[in-house]
Protein backbone atom coordinates (compact mmCIF):
# COMPACT_ATOMS: atom_id res chain seq x y z
CA UNK A 1 0.00 0.00 0.00
CA UNK A 2 1.36 3.30 -0.84
CA UNK A 3 1.63 6.02 1.79
CA UNK A 4 -1.64 7.20 3.11
CA UNK A 5 -2.04 11.08 2.40
CA UNK A 6 -4.02 14.12 3.65
CA UNK A 7 -6.64 15.65 1.56
CA UNK A 8 -7.15 19.24 2.05
CA UNK A 9 -10.25 21.20 0.13
CA UNK A 10 -9.67 24.95 0.45
CA UNK A 11 -12.79 27.59 -0.41
CA UNK A 12 -14.05 24.90 -2.70
CA UNK A 13 -18.07 25.61 -4.18
CA UNK A 14 -20.04 24.36 -6.47
CA UNK A 15 -22.30 26.16 -8.85
CA UNK A 16 -24.17 24.89 -11.46
CA UNK A 17 -23.99 26.68 -15.14
CA UNK A 18 -27.71 27.52 -14.39
CA UNK A 19 -26.80 29.73 -11.14
CA UNK A 20 -27.77 27.05 -8.46
CA UNK A 21 -25.52 26.54 -5.63
CA UNK A 22 -24.55 22.82 -5.28
CA UNK A 23 -21.82 23.79 -2.70
CA UNK A 24 -21.41 27.12 -0.55
CA UNK A 25 -17.11 27.29 -0.16
CA UNK A 26 -16.24 24.63 2.29
CA UNK A 27 -12.80 24.31 3.82
CA UNK A 28 -12.34 20.58 5.17
CA UNK A 29 -9.30 18.93 5.65
CA UNK A 30 -9.00 15.02 6.00
CA UNK A 31 -6.58 13.36 7.74
CA UNK A 32 -4.36 10.50 6.22
CA UNK A 33 -5.39 7.39 6.53
CA UNK A 34 -8.86 8.89 8.30
CA UNK A 35 -11.93 7.79 7.10
CA UNK A 36 -14.43 10.63 6.84
CA UNK A 37 -18.01 9.82 6.37
CA UNK A 38 -20.22 12.82 4.39
CA UNK A 39 -23.90 12.29 5.93
CA UNK A 40 -26.47 14.40 5.07
CA UNK A 41 -29.84 14.17 2.87
CA UNK A 42 -30.07 13.80 -0.59
CA UNK A 43 -29.45 17.06 -2.44
CA UNK A 44 -26.97 18.48 0.07
CA UNK A 45 -24.04 18.35 -1.80
CA UNK A 46 -21.84 15.31 -0.27
CA UNK A 47 -22.25 13.78 -4.00
CA UNK A 48 -20.85 16.73 -5.83
CA UNK A 49 -18.23 16.96 -3.18
CA UNK A 50 -16.70 13.69 -3.50
CA UNK A 51 -17.14 14.56 -7.03
CA UNK A 52 -14.86 17.52 -6.70
CA UNK A 53 -12.58 15.44 -4.78
CA UNK A 54 -11.80 12.92 -7.74
CA UNK A 55 -11.76 14.89 -10.65
CA UNK A 56 -15.52 14.41 -12.02
CA UNK A 57 -16.66 17.96 -11.13
CA UNK A 58 -14.49 20.87 -10.91
CA UNK A 59 -14.61 23.73 -7.79
CA UNK A 60 -15.40 26.90 -9.11
CA UNK A 61 -12.90 29.49 -9.47
CA UNK A 62 -10.76 29.89 -6.21
CA UNK A 63 -11.08 26.76 -4.78
CA UNK A 64 -8.48 24.34 -4.41
CA UNK A 65 -7.82 20.63 -3.39
CA UNK A 66 -4.65 19.29 -2.30
CA UNK A 67 -3.35 15.69 -1.88
CA UNK A 68 -0.77 15.55 0.12
CA UNK A 69 1.75 18.52 -0.68
CA UNK A 70 0.17 17.93 -4.67
CA UNK A 71 -2.21 20.89 -5.51
CA UNK A 72 -4.70 18.52 -7.95
CA UNK A 73 -7.42 21.07 -8.59
CA UNK A 74 -6.74 20.71 -12.42
CA UNK A 75 -5.50 17.36 -12.59
CA UNK A 76 -8.04 15.35 -14.79
CA UNK A 77 -9.30 12.38 -12.94
CA UNK A 78 -7.54 9.73 -14.54
CA UNK A 79 -4.39 11.42 -13.18
CA UNK A 80 -5.67 11.70 -9.65
CA UNK A 81 -4.82 8.09 -8.80
CA UNK A 82 -7.99 8.03 -6.63
CA UNK A 83 -10.45 5.06 -6.59
CA UNK A 84 -13.98 5.48 -6.37
CA UNK A 85 -16.83 3.27 -5.99
CA UNK A 86 -19.83 4.32 -7.69
CA UNK A 87 -23.23 4.40 -6.27
CA UNK A 88 -24.36 1.75 -8.71
CA UNK A 89 -21.04 0.20 -8.97
CA UNK A 90 -20.24 1.25 -12.91
CA UNK A 91 -19.18 -2.46 -13.29
CA UNK A 92 -17.77 -3.07 -17.10
CA UNK A 93 -20.52 -5.29 -18.32
CA UNK A 94 -18.01 -6.48 -21.31
CA UNK A 95 -15.58 -7.12 -19.09
CA UNK A 96 -16.06 -10.59 -16.58
CA UNK A 97 -14.95 -10.26 -12.63
CA UNK A 98 -11.29 -10.10 -13.11
CA UNK A 99 -11.46 -8.12 -15.98
CA UNK A 100 -13.34 -5.31 -14.07
CA UNK A 101 -10.61 -5.72 -11.08
CA UNK A 102 -7.34 -5.75 -13.46
CA UNK A 103 -8.82 -2.70 -16.01
CA UNK A 104 -7.05 -0.24 -13.81
CA UNK A 105 -4.13 -2.84 -14.04
CA UNK A 106 -4.32 -2.97 -17.59
CA UNK A 107 -4.40 0.95 -18.48
CA UNK A 108 -1.43 1.17 -15.81
CA UNK A 109 0.99 -1.11 -18.67
CA UNK A 110 1.05 -3.65 -15.31
CA UNK A 111 2.10 -6.62 -17.52
CA UNK A 112 -0.36 -9.86 -17.66
CA UNK A 113 1.28 -12.04 -15.02
CA UNK A 114 1.79 -9.19 -12.25
CA UNK A 115 -1.89 -7.90 -13.24
CA UNK A 116 -3.14 -11.71 -12.60
CA UNK A 117 -1.48 -12.11 -9.38
CA UNK A 118 -2.56 -8.61 -7.54
CA UNK A 119 -6.47 -9.43 -9.31
CA UNK A 120 -6.11 -12.62 -7.79
CA UNK A 121 -4.95 -10.85 -4.36
CA UNK A 122 -7.65 -8.53 -4.66
CA UNK A 123 -10.51 -11.27 -4.94
CA UNK A 124 -9.30 -12.95 -2.03
CA UNK A 125 -9.39 -9.47 -0.15
CA UNK A 126 -13.02 -9.39 -0.34
CA UNK A 127 -13.72 -13.38 -0.54
CA UNK A 128 -14.36 -13.09 -4.68
CA UNK A 129 -11.63 -15.70 -5.59
CA UNK A 130 -14.19 -18.30 -6.91
CA UNK A 131 -16.36 -15.57 -9.36
CA UNK A 132 -13.28 -14.33 -11.49
CA UNK A 133 -14.90 -15.97 -14.74
CA UNK A 134 -18.51 -14.85 -13.74
CA UNK A 135 -19.89 -12.28 -16.10
CA UNK A 136 -21.30 -9.08 -14.08
CA UNK A 137 -25.08 -10.22 -14.99
CA UNK A 138 -24.42 -12.78 -13.14
CA UNK A 139 -23.21 -11.44 -9.93
CA UNK A 140 -25.71 -10.50 -6.94
CA UNK A 141 -25.53 -6.82 -5.72
CA UNK A 142 -23.50 -7.66 -2.41
CA UNK A 143 -20.99 -9.89 -5.12
CA UNK A 144 -20.97 -6.44 -7.42
CA UNK A 145 -20.30 -3.99 -4.61
CA UNK A 146 -17.30 -5.74 -3.41
CA UNK A 147 -15.88 -6.67 -7.03
CA UNK A 148 -16.39 -2.63 -7.30
CA UNK A 149 -14.88 -2.17 -3.83
CA UNK A 150 -11.60 -4.74 -5.29
CA UNK A 151 -10.96 -2.97 -8.45
CA UNK A 152 -11.31 0.55 -7.09
CA UNK A 153 -8.54 -0.76 -4.35
CA UNK A 154 -6.31 -2.90 -7.19
CA UNK A 155 -4.84 0.24 -8.10
CA UNK A 156 -3.19 0.78 -5.19
CA UNK A 157 -5.25 4.78 -4.97
CA UNK A 158 -3.75 7.62 -2.79
CA UNK A 159 -7.10 8.22 -2.03
CA UNK A 160 -10.54 5.81 -1.67
CA UNK A 161 -14.36 7.24 -2.44
CA UNK A 162 -17.06 5.39 -1.76
CA UNK A 163 -20.57 6.76 -2.85
CA UNK A 164 -23.39 5.63 -1.58
CA UNK A 165 -21.47 1.93 -1.38
CA UNK A 166 -24.23 -0.18 0.63
CA UNK A 167 -27.89 2.08 -0.33
CA UNK A 168 -28.56 -0.47 -3.32
CA UNK A 169 -28.68 -3.59 -1.23
CA UNK A 170 -31.42 -4.86 0.85
CA UNK A 171 -31.23 -4.34 4.78
CA UNK A 172 -29.57 -7.51 6.01
CA UNK A 173 -26.93 -7.92 3.54
CA UNK A 174 -25.96 -3.90 4.53
CA UNK A 175 -25.48 -4.47 8.19
CA UNK A 176 -23.08 -7.37 6.91
CA UNK A 177 -21.06 -5.74 4.40
CA UNK A 178 -21.13 -2.56 6.70
CA UNK A 179 -18.93 -4.59 9.37
CA UNK A 180 -17.07 -6.08 6.10
CA UNK A 181 -16.52 -2.97 5.08
CA UNK A 182 -15.33 -1.22 8.17
CA UNK A 183 -13.02 -4.34 8.86
CA UNK A 184 -11.39 -3.67 5.31
CA UNK A 185 -11.08 0.06 5.72
CA UNK A 186 -9.24 -0.33 8.74
CA UNK A 187 -6.89 -3.09 6.99
CA UNK A 188 -5.86 -0.76 4.64
CA UNK A 189 -5.30 2.09 6.68
CA UNK A 190 -5.92 4.60 3.42
CA UNK A 191 -7.39 8.00 3.17
CA UNK A 192 -11.27 7.53 2.83
CA UNK A 193 -14.25 9.14 1.77
CA UNK A 194 -17.40 7.76 1.91
CA UNK A 195 -20.72 9.53 0.95
CA UNK A 196 -24.07 8.14 2.69
CA UNK A 197 -27.40 9.36 3.84
CA UNK A 198 -27.71 6.69 6.37
CA UNK A 199 -26.47 7.69 9.74
CA UNK A 200 -25.89 4.32 11.11
CA UNK A 201 -23.66 3.67 8.56
CA UNK A 202 -21.64 7.19 8.37
CA UNK A 203 -21.40 6.32 12.38
CA UNK A 204 -19.84 2.94 11.87
CA UNK A 205 -17.70 3.77 8.95
CA UNK A 206 -16.73 7.06 9.82
CA UNK A 207 -13.77 8.02 11.80
CA UNK A 208 -15.02 11.67 11.74
CA UNK A 209 -18.23 12.81 10.71
CA UNK A 210 -19.32 15.54 7.88
CA UNK A 211 -22.94 16.05 8.55
CA UNK A 212 -24.44 18.29 5.30
CA UNK A 213 -27.38 20.08 4.97
CA UNK A 214 -28.21 23.05 1.73
CA UNK A 215 -25.04 22.58 0.29
CA UNK A 216 -23.24 23.73 3.59
CA UNK A 217 -21.25 21.55 6.31
CA UNK A 218 -23.37 21.61 9.46
CA UNK A 219 -21.02 19.84 11.74
CA UNK A 220 -17.44 17.77 11.74
CA UNK A 221 -16.38 15.50 14.34
CA UNK A 222 -16.26 12.33 15.86
CA UNK A 223 -19.88 10.15 15.88
CA UNK A 224 -19.87 10.53 19.57
CA UNK A 225 -19.66 14.19 19.86
CA UNK A 226 -22.01 14.85 16.98
CA UNK A 227 -24.70 12.66 18.77
CA UNK A 228 -24.28 13.98 22.12
CA UNK A 229 -23.20 17.13 21.50
CA UNK A 230 -24.93 18.41 18.09
CA UNK A 231 -24.21 22.03 17.21
CA UNK A 232 -27.97 22.66 15.36
CA UNK A 233 -31.18 20.96 15.78
CA UNK A 234 -30.60 19.63 11.97
CA UNK A 235 -27.20 17.58 13.44
CA UNK A 236 -29.12 16.47 16.43
CA UNK A 237 -32.18 15.71 14.02
CA UNK A 238 -30.08 13.25 11.63
CA UNK A 239 -28.35 11.71 14.35
CA UNK A 240 -31.24 9.82 15.59
CA UNK A 241 -34.60 10.75 16.83
CA UNK A 242 -34.68 14.23 18.82
CA UNK A 243 -37.94 14.97 20.63
CA UNK A 244 -38.66 18.23 22.02
CA UNK A 245 -40.66 19.83 24.74
CA UNK A 246 -41.78 23.38 25.63
CA UNK A 247 -43.39 25.49 28.05
CA UNK A 248 -46.29 24.59 30.87
CA UNK A 249 -45.52 21.73 32.28
CA UNK A 250 -42.11 21.63 31.24
CA UNK A 251 -41.90 25.11 32.83
CA UNK A 252 -43.18 24.25 36.00
CA UNK A 253 -41.16 21.15 36.70
CA UNK A 254 -37.91 21.65 34.74
CA UNK A 255 -37.64 25.37 35.56
CA UNK A 256 -36.76 25.88 32.03
CA UNK A 257 -38.28 26.95 28.84
CA UNK A 258 -37.98 23.59 26.64
CA UNK A 259 -36.57 20.35 26.62
CA UNK A 260 -34.56 18.06 24.12
CA UNK A 261 -34.24 14.97 24.53
CA UNK A 262 -33.36 11.36 23.06
CA UNK A 263 -35.99 8.42 23.10
CA UNK A 264 -33.87 6.58 25.07
CA UNK A 265 -33.48 9.06 27.63
CA UNK A 266 -37.00 8.89 28.74
CA UNK A 267 -37.96 6.47 31.74
CA UNK A 268 -41.73 5.72 32.04
CA UNK A 269 -42.66 5.53 35.45
CA UNK A 270 -45.89 5.43 37.47
CA UNK A 271 -47.93 8.64 37.59
CA UNK A 272 -47.23 10.88 40.58
CA UNK A 273 -43.13 12.00 40.16
CA UNK A 274 -42.54 13.39 36.59
CA UNK A 275 -44.20 14.46 33.52
CA UNK A 276 -47.46 13.00 33.34
CA UNK A 277 -48.53 11.72 29.70
CA UNK A 278 -50.79 9.34 28.17
CA UNK A 279 -49.72 6.18 26.21
CA UNK A 280 -51.18 6.54 22.64
CA UNK A 281 -49.29 3.68 20.92
CA UNK A 282 -46.75 1.06 21.91
CA UNK A 283 -44.68 -0.94 19.30
CA UNK A 284 -42.81 -3.93 20.41
CA UNK A 285 -39.82 -4.31 18.46
CA UNK A 286 -38.04 -7.35 20.53
CA UNK A 287 -35.22 -5.61 22.31
CA UNK A 288 -37.11 -2.74 23.13
CA UNK A 289 -40.62 -0.99 23.25
CA UNK A 290 -41.14 2.26 21.27
CA UNK A 291 -43.51 4.15 23.45
CA UNK A 292 -45.52 7.25 21.60
CA UNK A 293 -46.82 9.75 24.68
CA UNK A 294 -48.62 12.66 24.76
CA UNK A 295 -48.98 15.83 27.41
CA UNK A 296 -51.55 17.12 28.63
CA UNK A 297 -51.70 19.92 26.16
CA UNK A 298 -51.13 17.54 22.94
CA UNK A 299 -47.25 17.85 22.56
CA UNK A 300 -46.54 13.97 21.63
CA UNK A 301 -42.73 12.51 22.10
CA UNK A 302 -41.52 9.20 22.02
CA UNK A 303 -39.77 7.09 24.72
CA UNK A 304 -37.86 3.59 24.29
CA UNK A 305 -38.18 0.70 27.18
CA UNK A 306 -37.24 -2.40 27.64
CA UNK A 307 -39.22 -5.13 26.47
CA UNK A 308 -41.13 -6.08 30.03
CA UNK A 309 -42.74 -2.56 30.03
CA UNK A 310 -45.90 -3.23 30.76
CA UNK A 311 -47.80 0.22 29.58
CA UNK A 312 -50.38 -0.29 27.16
CA UNK A 313 -52.32 2.59 25.24
CA UNK A 314 -55.09 4.83 27.15
CA UNK A 315 -52.56 4.33 30.25
CA UNK A 316 -51.37 7.20 32.33
CA UNK A 317 -47.89 7.56 33.13
CA UNK A 318 -45.25 9.83 34.05
CA UNK A 319 -42.11 10.65 31.57
CA UNK A 320 -38.73 11.28 33.68
CA UNK A 321 -36.27 12.52 31.33
CA UNK A 322 -33.20 11.87 32.22
CA UNK A 323 -29.81 14.14 30.87
CA UNK A 324 -32.15 16.67 29.64
CA UNK A 325 -30.50 19.39 27.74
CA UNK A 326 -31.43 23.17 27.40
CA UNK A 327 -32.67 23.93 23.85
CA UNK B 1 -59.63 -9.37 -22.52
CA UNK B 2 -61.43 -12.69 -24.80
CA UNK B 3 -62.19 -11.49 -28.41
CA UNK B 4 -64.84 -13.07 -30.29
CA UNK B 5 -64.21 -16.23 -32.59
CA UNK B 6 -65.65 -13.25 -35.31
CA UNK B 7 -63.08 -10.60 -34.63
CA UNK B 8 -59.63 -13.11 -34.73
CA UNK B 9 -61.19 -14.41 -38.32
CA UNK B 10 -61.55 -10.82 -39.80
CA UNK B 11 -58.28 -9.63 -37.83
CA UNK B 12 -56.39 -13.24 -39.58
CA UNK B 13 -57.90 -12.02 -43.34
CA UNK B 14 -57.03 -8.86 -42.81
CA UNK B 15 -53.60 -9.55 -41.59
CA UNK B 16 -53.51 -12.02 -44.43
CA UNK B 17 -54.75 -9.36 -47.09
CA UNK B 18 -52.36 -7.04 -46.63
CA UNK B 19 -49.42 -9.45 -46.94
CA UNK B 20 -50.81 -11.18 -49.77
CA UNK B 21 -50.79 -7.56 -51.25
CA UNK B 22 -47.62 -6.70 -50.22
CA UNK B 23 -45.89 -10.07 -51.03
CA UNK B 24 -48.02 -10.90 -54.44
CA UNK B 25 -46.22 -8.61 -56.40
CA UNK B 26 -42.63 -10.12 -55.45
CA UNK B 27 -44.11 -13.94 -55.83
CA UNK B 28 -45.17 -12.94 -59.18
CA UNK B 29 -42.01 -10.75 -59.96
CA UNK B 30 -39.70 -13.91 -59.06
CA UNK B 31 -41.80 -16.22 -60.72
CA UNK B 32 -41.33 -14.53 -64.04
CA UNK B 33 -37.80 -14.42 -63.22
CA UNK B 34 -37.83 -18.31 -63.26
CA UNK B 35 -40.42 -18.73 -66.18
CA UNK B 36 -38.82 -19.83 -69.71
CA UNK B 37 -41.37 -17.08 -71.14
CA UNK B 38 -43.96 -15.44 -68.85
CA UNK B 39 -46.05 -14.72 -71.46
CA UNK B 40 -47.10 -18.30 -71.96
CA UNK B 41 -47.08 -18.72 -68.35
CA UNK B 42 -45.42 -21.60 -66.41
CA UNK B 43 -46.56 -24.15 -68.24
CA UNK B 44 -43.16 -23.21 -70.89
CA UNK B 45 -41.34 -24.45 -68.03
CA UNK B 46 -38.77 -23.13 -65.59
CA UNK B 47 -35.21 -22.76 -66.14
CA UNK B 48 -32.16 -20.50 -64.48
CA UNK B 49 -31.21 -19.09 -67.78
CA UNK B 50 -32.39 -15.61 -66.84
CA UNK B 51 -30.62 -15.39 -64.04
CA UNK B 52 -27.60 -16.86 -66.13
CA UNK B 53 -27.92 -14.09 -68.22
CA UNK B 54 -28.23 -11.35 -65.41
CA UNK B 55 -25.15 -12.56 -64.52
CA UNK B 56 -23.32 -12.29 -67.31
CA UNK B 57 -24.86 -8.66 -67.73
CA UNK B 58 -24.79 -7.14 -64.47
CA UNK B 59 -22.90 -8.74 -62.12
CA UNK B 60 -20.19 -5.72 -62.34
CA UNK B 61 -23.07 -3.79 -60.76
CA UNK B 62 -23.98 -5.98 -58.33
CA UNK B 63 -19.89 -6.20 -57.06
CA UNK B 64 -19.87 -2.93 -56.96
CA UNK B 65 -23.12 -2.58 -55.09
CA UNK B 66 -21.32 -4.39 -52.34
CA UNK B 67 -18.40 -2.42 -52.86
CA UNK B 68 -20.14 0.78 -52.10
CA UNK B 69 -22.00 -0.40 -49.36
CA UNK B 70 -19.24 -1.59 -47.47
CA UNK B 71 -17.27 1.87 -48.00
CA UNK B 72 -20.03 3.67 -47.02
CA UNK B 73 -20.49 1.40 -43.67
CA UNK B 74 -16.38 1.52 -43.22
CA UNK B 75 -17.10 5.57 -43.20
CA UNK B 76 -20.47 5.94 -41.52
CA UNK B 77 -19.17 3.97 -38.59
CA UNK B 78 -15.75 5.93 -38.94
CA UNK B 79 -17.61 8.96 -38.43
CA UNK B 80 -20.80 7.64 -36.69
CA UNK B 81 -20.29 6.15 -33.77
CA UNK B 82 -17.53 8.52 -32.32
CA UNK B 83 -20.27 10.92 -33.23
CA UNK B 84 -22.68 9.58 -31.54
CA UNK B 85 -20.75 9.69 -28.17
CA UNK B 86 -19.82 13.31 -28.48
CA UNK B 87 -23.59 13.57 -28.84
CA UNK B 88 -24.37 11.60 -26.17
CA UNK B 89 -21.69 13.28 -23.83
CA UNK B 90 -22.62 17.17 -24.53
CA UNK B 91 -26.42 16.95 -24.63
CA UNK B 92 -27.33 20.26 -25.26
CA UNK B 93 -29.11 22.73 -27.74
CA UNK B 94 -26.21 22.66 -29.69
CA UNK B 95 -25.90 18.99 -29.96
CA UNK B 96 -29.85 18.60 -30.88
CA UNK B 97 -29.21 20.98 -33.47
CA UNK B 98 -26.23 19.14 -35.21
CA UNK B 99 -28.76 15.98 -35.03
CA UNK B 100 -31.01 17.67 -37.04
CA UNK B 101 -28.83 19.25 -39.45
CA UNK B 102 -27.55 15.18 -40.17
CA UNK B 103 -30.76 14.48 -40.67
CA UNK B 104 -31.41 16.96 -43.29
CA UNK B 105 -30.27 14.05 -46.03
CA UNK B 106 -32.96 12.21 -45.74
CA UNK B 107 -35.47 14.31 -45.54
CA UNK B 108 -34.68 16.30 -48.47
CA UNK B 109 -35.05 14.45 -51.81
CA UNK B 110 -32.52 12.21 -53.02
CA UNK B 111 -32.55 14.13 -56.47
CA UNK B 112 -31.78 17.28 -54.58
CA UNK B 113 -28.82 16.31 -52.68
CA UNK B 114 -27.26 14.83 -55.93
CA UNK B 115 -28.13 17.57 -57.68
CA UNK B 116 -26.20 19.58 -54.67
CA UNK B 117 -23.36 17.25 -54.61
CA UNK B 118 -22.67 17.82 -58.59
CA UNK B 119 -23.28 21.29 -58.44
CA UNK B 120 -20.27 21.59 -55.52
CA UNK B 121 -17.92 18.86 -56.66
CA UNK B 122 -19.26 17.21 -60.36
CA UNK B 123 -15.99 19.52 -61.55
CA UNK B 124 -13.65 17.69 -60.01
CA UNK B 125 -13.31 15.14 -62.93
CA UNK B 126 -11.64 12.45 -61.42
CA UNK B 127 -14.05 12.54 -59.02
CA UNK B 128 -17.48 12.52 -60.79
CA UNK B 129 -16.39 9.88 -62.69
CA UNK B 130 -15.46 7.53 -59.95
CA UNK B 131 -17.08 5.32 -57.17
CA UNK B 132 -16.40 7.36 -55.10
CA UNK B 133 -19.00 10.04 -55.84
CA UNK B 134 -21.91 7.50 -54.91
CA UNK B 135 -20.26 6.40 -51.52
CA UNK B 136 -20.01 10.35 -51.14
CA UNK B 137 -23.74 10.31 -51.75
CA UNK B 138 -24.38 7.45 -50.04
CA UNK B 139 -22.59 8.57 -46.92
CA UNK B 140 -24.81 11.28 -46.61
CA UNK B 141 -27.73 9.86 -46.66
CA UNK B 142 -27.01 6.37 -44.84
CA UNK B 143 -25.16 8.40 -41.81
CA UNK B 144 -28.37 9.83 -39.81
CA UNK B 145 -29.54 5.73 -39.25
CA UNK B 146 -26.16 5.14 -37.99
CA UNK B 147 -26.06 8.12 -35.78
CA UNK B 148 -29.54 7.50 -34.49
CA UNK B 149 -28.92 3.89 -34.01
CA UNK B 150 -25.74 4.40 -32.12
CA UNK B 151 -27.39 6.59 -29.86
CA UNK B 152 -30.11 4.18 -29.27
CA UNK B 153 -27.92 1.29 -28.01
CA UNK B 154 -25.91 4.19 -25.87
CA UNK B 155 -28.36 6.04 -23.77
CA UNK B 156 -29.88 2.81 -22.89
CA UNK B 157 -26.83 1.63 -20.73
CA UNK B 158 -25.93 4.09 -18.12
CA UNK B 159 -22.53 4.83 -20.02
CA UNK B 160 -21.87 8.15 -18.50
CA UNK B 161 -21.12 6.57 -15.85
CA UNK B 162 -18.93 3.65 -16.91
CA UNK B 163 -17.10 6.40 -18.85
CA UNK B 164 -16.36 8.03 -15.61
CA UNK B 165 -15.44 5.20 -13.53
CA UNK B 166 -13.15 4.14 -16.62
CA UNK B 167 -11.92 7.53 -16.14
CA UNK B 168 -11.41 7.26 -12.38
CA UNK B 169 -9.59 4.03 -12.84
CA UNK B 170 -6.90 6.01 -15.26
CA UNK B 171 -8.39 5.27 -18.65
CA UNK B 172 -7.64 8.35 -21.03
CA UNK B 173 -11.18 9.62 -22.92
CA UNK B 174 -9.84 7.58 -26.59
CA UNK B 175 -8.91 4.57 -24.43
CA UNK B 176 -12.17 5.01 -22.97
CA UNK B 177 -14.22 4.89 -25.62
CA UNK B 178 -12.63 1.46 -27.14
CA UNK B 179 -12.55 0.19 -24.26
CA UNK B 180 -15.80 0.54 -22.55
CA UNK B 181 -18.06 2.84 -24.64
CA UNK B 182 -17.78 0.74 -28.02
CA UNK B 183 -18.58 -2.59 -26.99
CA UNK B 184 -21.37 -1.09 -24.71
CA UNK B 185 -23.11 0.05 -27.48
CA UNK B 186 -22.41 -2.44 -29.64
CA UNK B 187 -25.75 -4.06 -30.30
CA UNK B 188 -26.74 -0.42 -31.33
CA UNK B 189 -23.57 -0.45 -33.67
CA UNK B 190 -24.49 -3.95 -35.17
CA UNK B 191 -28.28 -2.28 -35.99
CA UNK B 192 -26.87 0.51 -37.34
CA UNK B 193 -24.76 -1.06 -39.54
CA UNK B 194 -27.13 -3.49 -40.87
CA UNK B 195 -29.72 -0.52 -41.80
CA UNK B 196 -26.43 1.42 -43.44
CA UNK B 197 -25.85 -1.74 -45.79
CA UNK B 198 -29.64 -2.32 -46.33
CA UNK B 199 -30.44 1.28 -47.70
CA UNK B 200 -26.36 1.46 -49.77
CA UNK B 201 -27.43 -1.51 -51.37
CA UNK B 202 -31.27 -0.59 -52.19
CA UNK B 203 -30.23 3.14 -52.95
CA UNK B 204 -31.74 4.21 -56.56
CA UNK B 205 -32.58 8.06 -56.01
CA UNK B 206 -29.30 9.61 -55.34
CA UNK B 207 -27.27 6.83 -56.96
CA UNK B 208 -29.23 7.46 -60.77
CA UNK B 209 -28.19 10.98 -60.71
CA UNK B 210 -24.18 10.79 -59.39
CA UNK B 211 -23.68 7.51 -61.38
CA UNK B 212 -21.81 7.25 -64.98
CA UNK B 213 -22.44 4.48 -67.51
CA UNK B 214 -19.47 2.90 -65.81
CA UNK B 215 -20.47 2.91 -62.28
CA UNK B 216 -23.72 1.55 -62.28
CA UNK B 217 -25.14 -0.25 -59.08
CA UNK B 218 -27.94 -2.51 -58.58
CA UNK B 219 -30.93 -0.69 -58.52
CA UNK B 220 -29.85 1.82 -61.70
CA UNK B 221 -28.52 -1.49 -63.45
CA UNK B 222 -32.19 -3.01 -62.50
CA UNK B 223 -33.69 0.48 -63.87
CA UNK B 224 -31.89 0.09 -67.23
CA UNK B 225 -32.97 -3.82 -67.52
CA UNK B 226 -36.79 -2.91 -66.52
CA UNK B 227 -36.31 -0.44 -69.66
CA UNK B 228 -34.08 -2.16 -71.79
CA UNK B 229 -34.99 -6.09 -71.55
CA UNK B 230 -37.61 -8.09 -71.72
CA UNK B 231 -39.54 -8.99 -68.86
CA UNK B 232 -37.93 -11.97 -67.70
CA UNK B 233 -34.46 -10.70 -67.06
CA UNK B 234 -35.64 -8.03 -65.19
CA UNK B 235 -37.77 -9.83 -62.71
CA UNK B 236 -34.77 -12.61 -62.41
CA UNK B 237 -32.29 -9.55 -61.71
CA UNK B 238 -35.21 -8.70 -58.88
CA UNK B 239 -34.44 -12.26 -57.71
CA UNK B 240 -30.65 -11.41 -57.42
CA UNK B 241 -31.70 -8.31 -55.90
CA UNK B 242 -33.88 -10.08 -53.13
CA UNK B 243 -31.20 -13.02 -52.50
CA UNK B 244 -29.07 -10.12 -51.52
CA UNK B 245 -30.70 -8.31 -49.27
CA UNK B 246 -32.77 -11.24 -47.36
CA UNK B 247 -29.97 -12.49 -45.02
CA UNK B 248 -29.03 -8.98 -44.40
CA UNK B 249 -32.65 -8.27 -43.51
CA UNK B 250 -33.17 -11.69 -41.74
CA UNK B 251 -29.71 -10.44 -39.86
CA UNK B 252 -31.16 -7.03 -38.78
CA UNK B 253 -34.61 -8.81 -37.24
CA UNK B 254 -32.41 -11.23 -35.27
CA UNK B 255 -30.14 -8.92 -33.62
CA UNK B 256 -32.78 -6.55 -32.53
CA UNK B 257 -34.88 -9.58 -31.31
CA UNK B 258 -31.21 -10.94 -29.64
CA UNK B 259 -30.50 -7.09 -27.95
CA UNK B 260 -33.67 -7.25 -26.47
CA UNK B 261 -33.80 -10.46 -24.82
CA UNK B 262 -29.69 -9.72 -23.57
CA UNK B 263 -30.00 -6.38 -23.36
CA UNK B 264 -26.49 -6.23 -25.21
CA UNK B 265 -23.91 -8.32 -27.16
CA UNK B 266 -21.68 -8.97 -24.63
CA UNK B 267 -18.93 -8.44 -27.41
CA UNK B 268 -15.69 -7.45 -26.25
CA UNK B 269 -12.55 -8.88 -24.44
CA UNK B 270 -12.32 -9.61 -20.73
CA UNK B 271 -9.19 -9.45 -18.82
Amino acid sequence: MTHPLTIRLDNCAKTWPDGTRALAPLNLSIDAGETLALLGPSGCGKTTLLRMICGLESADEGGRIRFGDDDVTQVAPEARGVGVVFQGYALFPNMNVAGNVGYGLKIRGVDAASRRRRVAEMLELVELEALAERRIDQLSGGQRQRVALARAIAIEPRVLLLDEPLTALDARLRQQLRVDLAKLLKTLGITCVIVTHDQEEAMMLGDRVAVMSAGRLEQLGAPETLYRDPASPFVADFLGTLCRLEGGEVATRHGVAALTFRPHEVELAPPGQGLPARVQARFFLGSHIRFELALADGQRFTALAAPDAIWQPGDTVSALIEQARVA
Amino acid sequence: MRHSRFDTRLGLTATLAVVAFLIGPVLLSVTAGVTRNYFVGLSSGLTLDWIVQVWDLYADTIWRSYAVALATLAITTIIGVPAAWVLTLFPGRLSRLLEELLTLPVAVPGLATALALIVSWGSVGWLRSSVAFIVIGHVLFTLPFMVRAVRAGMQGADLMVLDEAAATLGASRRRRFFDIIVPAASSGIVTGALTVVTLSIGEFNLTWLLHTPLTKTLPVGLADSYASMRLEVASAYTLVFLLMLLPLMVGLQWIAARSTRHGGLGLGAST
